[in-house]
C-alpha cells in the first residue's frame, strides 16, 4: 500500500537520488571553490592569477545557480549572474588591462614563499572544517548536512582569501585575494536556506570591489609610487608610524 | 498638521531620509559657501529630529527599531555631526584659501558627509542585521573616500590601508551575520525573520549556543576592526592623520561608536542566552590590549593628529573593557565614557584643526607655545587634553573612575592592568601637552578666523557633566545598562 502510493508520486529511489544529487553537485562546486583557492595561492604571474580567479568566479556562479534551482529561489539567479558577468569577465579584464598598462605582469611579490603558504593553507582548511562541523553539530540532522558542510567549505575559502591578502605585497593580488574571500561569503550566504538580502549584499560587495578597482586607477598608484608594491607605500610612513 | 503629528509619533524614517536627500542636494550645489551652510543646516535638522525620538514611542517595525539603547547613540551621533559640520564650515574655507582643496572637492566632500551621516543613522536604527551591515559598509566607503581627499601620497596610503583592513573587517562581520541567520533559521523559520533583531532577541534562548559562539567571534573581530581594537587597529592612526580634520573628529567621535554599537547588539544577544560562552573576557582582553598598546605608542608620536588617534584607540579599549566587564555599573560607566569620549575627542580635533592651520603643519615639534600665541585656542586645547587624560573635574574622570571601581569590585587583577594603562597614557599626554601649549611659541601667529563655538560647547558639556549629571540622564543610562546585561 505504502509502496504503490510512493510509486504514484515518484519512486523513493527517485527521491533519494535527487536528494543525493542535490547534495553531491553542491558539494562538488563547493569543493571545487576550495581547490581553486589553493590554485591561486601558488600562481606566480599576475595574468595566470587573474585567469584562475575568473575560473573561481565561474564555478561560484554555477554553485549559486545550482542552489537557486535546488532551493527554488529564483532571486539567487541574479547573484549568479553578477558573479558570472561582473566577477568572471568585467573585473578580470579591467585588472588585466591595468596590469598590462602598468607593466607588472611578471610580479607577484610574495612575503612568504609558496611552500609554507600552501602548508598554512592546508592548516586553515583543517581548522575551518573542525570548527564548523563541531559548532554546527547540534544545529540540524541529515537535512542540514549540506548547509553545514557548505559553511565549512565557505570558511575555508574565506580564510584562504585572507591568507592570500597577507602573503602578497602587490596591490592587485591583494584585491584578488579579497575578491576570493568574498566568493566564500557568497557561498555561505547562498548555502543558508532562505537567507534574505543575499542579492543586496552581493550587489553591495560588487560596488565595493568596483570602487577598489577604480580607486587603483584613479589614485594611479603606479604614477605616484612607480610600483603597486604596497611595501613602497610604507616608506611614506617614515617616522610617523 | 497630519504630517507633523506623524513625525511626532515616528520620526525614525525621516531621520534617515533627511541626510539622504541632503546628500543629493549638496552634490548639485556648485557654491561651496552655500554647500557648507546647507551642510550645517541639514545636520541641525537631523539633530532636531533625533531629539524628537526621545519623546516618540518605542517601535519595532520590520525595518526600523527605536529602543532605549540606540536613541542614546543616535542623539549623540547627530549632535556631534552637527557641531562638526559647523567647525568644518570654517575649516574648509581656510583649506580653500591655501589651495589644498578645490571647490569641486568640497562639493564631493559635503555630499559624502551627508551620506556618512545617513548611513550611520540607518545602521543605528535598522532592525535588520543585513541592513545594518550594508549601512556600516557604506559609512566605511564614504570615509575611505574622504580620507583620500587630499590626494597626497600619504593620504592615498592611508586610504588604501583603511580600505583593505576595513573591507576585511566587514567581510568577517558578514560571515558572522550569516552564521547568526543559520542559528536562527531552525527556530524562527526561513526568510526575513531570521535577520530581524527584535525577533532574534525574543527567541534567543532557543538558539544553538555553539554556533552562536562562533558567530560572535567573527562579529567581534569584524566590527572590532572598525572600532579600532588591537590587534586590528592599524588603519586608524593613518586614516585620522591624513584626512581632513573634521573627518578625524567624525571618525573618532562617531564611526567608532557605530561599530561598537554593532558589537553591543550581538553581545546582548549572547547575554540573553545562558548556554553561550561569556562574551565578556574576549572584549576585556581586546580592550586591555588596545589600552596598553596605545598607551605606549603615545610616547613616540611626532604628528599631532596621530597622537590623538592613538588616544582614541586607548579610549575605545577602555570602553570595550567596561562593556566586557558587564553588569549594571560597568555598563553604565561604559556608556558614560563613550559619550564623554565622543564629546571631548571631537573638541580636541577641532582645536587641533585650528592649530594645524595657523601653524601650517601637523608636526608636534613645530607646534609649540600655543597658549602664548593663541591664548583662547591654546587653553581650550589644554582643557580638552586635561579632560581626555582623565583629570577631575571633567566628565571623563568620572566615567574612568566608575570603570576602575567596578573593575576593582569584579576583577582586581585586571583593574591593576587597567590603572597601569591609564597612567601610562596619562604620562604621555602630559609630556606632549606641555610642549604644545607652553614655552616659546613657534612661527605662525595669525589669528584664527573660524568659530570657536563648537569646541566651546563640547568642552562646556564635558566639564558640566563632571560636576553635575541630570538625574533623568542617569536614570536613562542605568536602564540601558540593565538591558545590556
Amino acid at each position: 500500500m505504502d509502496r504503490t502510493l510512493e510509486i504514484a508520486h515518484g519512486t523513493p529511489l527517485d527521491a533519494a537520488l535527487s536528494a543525493s544529487l542535490v547534495f553531491d553537485v553542491a558539494h562538488l562546486f563547493a569543493g571545487a571553490l576550495v581547490l581553486i583557492s589553493f590554485l591561486m595561492l601558488y600562481q606566480d604571474r599576475l595574468y595566470a592569477l587573474l585567469k584562475v580567479f575568473a575560473l573561481q568566479a565561474v564555478v561560484l556562479s554555477l554553485s549559486v545557480g545550482w542552489q537557486a534551482l535546488a532551493q527554488d529561489a529564483p532571486h539567487l539567479y541574479v547573484t549568479a549572474a553578477i558573479a558570472l558577468v561582473f566577477k568572471a569577465v568585467v573585473i578580470p579584464l579591467a585588472l588585466a588591462r591595468m596590469v598590462a598598462r602598468l607593466g607588472i605582469h611578471r610580479q607577484v611579490e610574495t612575503v612568504v614563499s609558496i611552500g609554507p603558504t600552501m602548508l598554512a593553507g592546508i592548516a586553515l582548511v583543517a581548522l575551518s572544517l573542525v570548527v564548523m562541523l563541531k559548532a554546527t553539530a547540534a544545529v540540524g540532522g541529515a537535512a542540514d548536512a549540506l548547509a553545514r558542510e557548505d559553511l565549512a567549505f565557505a570558511l575555508s575559502v574565506v580564510l584562504l582569501g585572507l591568507l592570500m591578502m597577507v602573503t602578497r605585497r602587490n596591490a592587485v593580488s591583494q584585491v584578488i585575494g579579497f575578491m576570493s574571500l568574498e566568493n566564500g561569503l557568497i557561498l555561505a550566504a547562498t548555502g543558508a536556506k532562505g537567507m534574505p538580502l543575499v542579492v543586496e549584499i552581493s550587489v553591495a560587495f560588487s560596488v565595493l570591489i568596483a570602487l577598489i578597482v577604480i580607486g587603483i586607477f584613479l589614485f594611479r598608484i603606479r604614477e605616484r609610487f612607480d610600483t603597486v608594491d604596497v611595501d613602497a607605500l610604507d616608506r611614506f610612513r617614515g617616522g610617523r608610524a | 498638521m497630519n504630517l507633523l503629528s506623524g513625525l511626532l509619533v515616528d520620526p525614525a524614517p525621516v531621520l534617515v531620509a533627511v541626510p539622504a536627500a541632503s546628500a543629493v542636494l549638496l552634490a548639485l550645489v556648485p557654491s561651496y559657501r552655500v554647500g557648507a551652510f546647507l551642510n550645517v543646516a541639514a545636520c541641525g535638522l537631523t539633530f532636531a529630529l533625533a531629539l524628537l525620538l526621545l519623546g516618540a514611542p518605542r517601535i519595532q517595525g520590520p525595518f526600523l527599531i527605536v529602543d532605549d539603547l540606540n536613541i542614546v547613540f543616535v542623539v549623540l551621533n547627530t549632535f556631534v555631526a552637527f557641531t562638526t559640520a559647523w567647525f568644518s564650515a570654517g575649516y574648509i574655507a581656510h583649506e580653500l584659501e591655501t589651495g589644498r582643496l578645490t571647490p569641486l572637492n568640497l562639493r564631493f566632500y559635503h555630499a559624502m558627509y551627508q551620506v556618512l551621516l545617513g548611513a550611520m543613522t540607518l545602521a543605528l536604527l535598522s532592525n535588520n542585521l543585513g541592513v545594518m551591515w550594508v549601512a556600516i559598509e557604506v559609512a566605511t566607503l564614504t570615509t575611505v573616500l574622504m580620507v583620500g581627499l587630499y590626494r597626497t601620497e600619504a593620504a592615498i596610503e592611508a586610504a588604501w590601508k583603511y580600505f583593505m583592513l576595513g573591507s576585511v573587517g566587514i567581510a568577517l562581520a558578514l560571515f558572522g551575520t550569516i552564521l547568526v541567520y543559520m542559528v536562527a533559521q531552525p527556530v524562527v523559520g526561513e526568510g526575513t525573520d531570521g535577520m530581524i533583531w527584535s525577533v532574534l532577541m525574543k527567541h534567543a534562548r532557543e538558539f544553538d549556543p555553539a554556533l552562536l559562539n562562533v558567530a560572535f567571534v567573527f562579529l567581534l573581530l569584524g566590527y572590532g576592526t572598525k572600532v579600532g581594537l588591537a590587534p586590528l587597529h592599524a588603519w586608524l592612526p593613518d586614516a585620522h592623520s591624513e584626512g581632513p580634520t573634521p573627518i578625524s573628529a567624525v571618525l573618532s567621535g562617531l564611526l567608532l561608536n557605530v561599530a561598537l554599537f554593532a558589537v553591543l547588539r550581538f553581545k546582548s544577544l549572547l547575554a540573553a542566552h545562558p548556554g553561550t560562552l561569556a562574551p565578556g573576557p574576549l572584549m576585556m582582553a581586546m580592550g586591555l590590549g588596545s589600552l596598553l598598546l596605545a598607551g605606549f605608542m603615545l610616547y613616540r608620536r611626532r604628528d599631532i593628529k596621530r597622537l590623538f588617534a592613538y588616544s582614541s584607540i586607548e579610549h575605545m579599549g577602555i570602553i570595550a573593557f567596561a562593556f566586557g566587564l558587564g553588569g549594571p555599573l560597568a555598563n553604565f560607566a561604559g556608556l558614560l565614557h563613550m559619550t564623554m569620549h565622543s564629546l571631548t575627542k571631537s573638541a580636541i580635533f577641532f582645536a587641533v584643526g585650528h592649530a594645524c592651520q595657523v601653524k601650517g603643519t601637523q608636526e608636534l615639534a613645530k607646534i609649540r607655545g600655543l597658549t602664548t600665541s593663541h591664548p583662547l585656542l591654546g587653553w581650550s586645547l589644554v582643557a580638552g587634553v586635561v579632560a581626555i587624560a582623565g583629570l577631575p573635574p571633567a566628565g571623563v574622570f568620572m566615567s574612568e573612575f566608575l570603570v576602575v571601581t567596578s573593575a576593582f569590585a569584579a576583577r582586581p587583577w585586571l583593574a591593576l592592568i587597567l590603572v597601569l594603562g591609564l597612567l601610562i597614557a596619562f604620562g604621555a599626554l602630559m609630556v606632549k601637552l606641555s610642549a604644545i601649549a607652553f614655552g616659546e611659541p613657534s612661527p605662525g601667529t595669525d589669528p584664527v578666523k573660524a568659530s570657536y563655538v563648537p569646541m566651546g560647547v563640547h568642552l562646556a558639556l564635558v566639564f558640566a557633566a563632571g560636576l553635575y549629571l541630570p538625574p533623568e540622564l542617569v536614570a536613562w543610562f542605568r536602564h540601558v545598562a540593565a538591558v545590556l546585561g
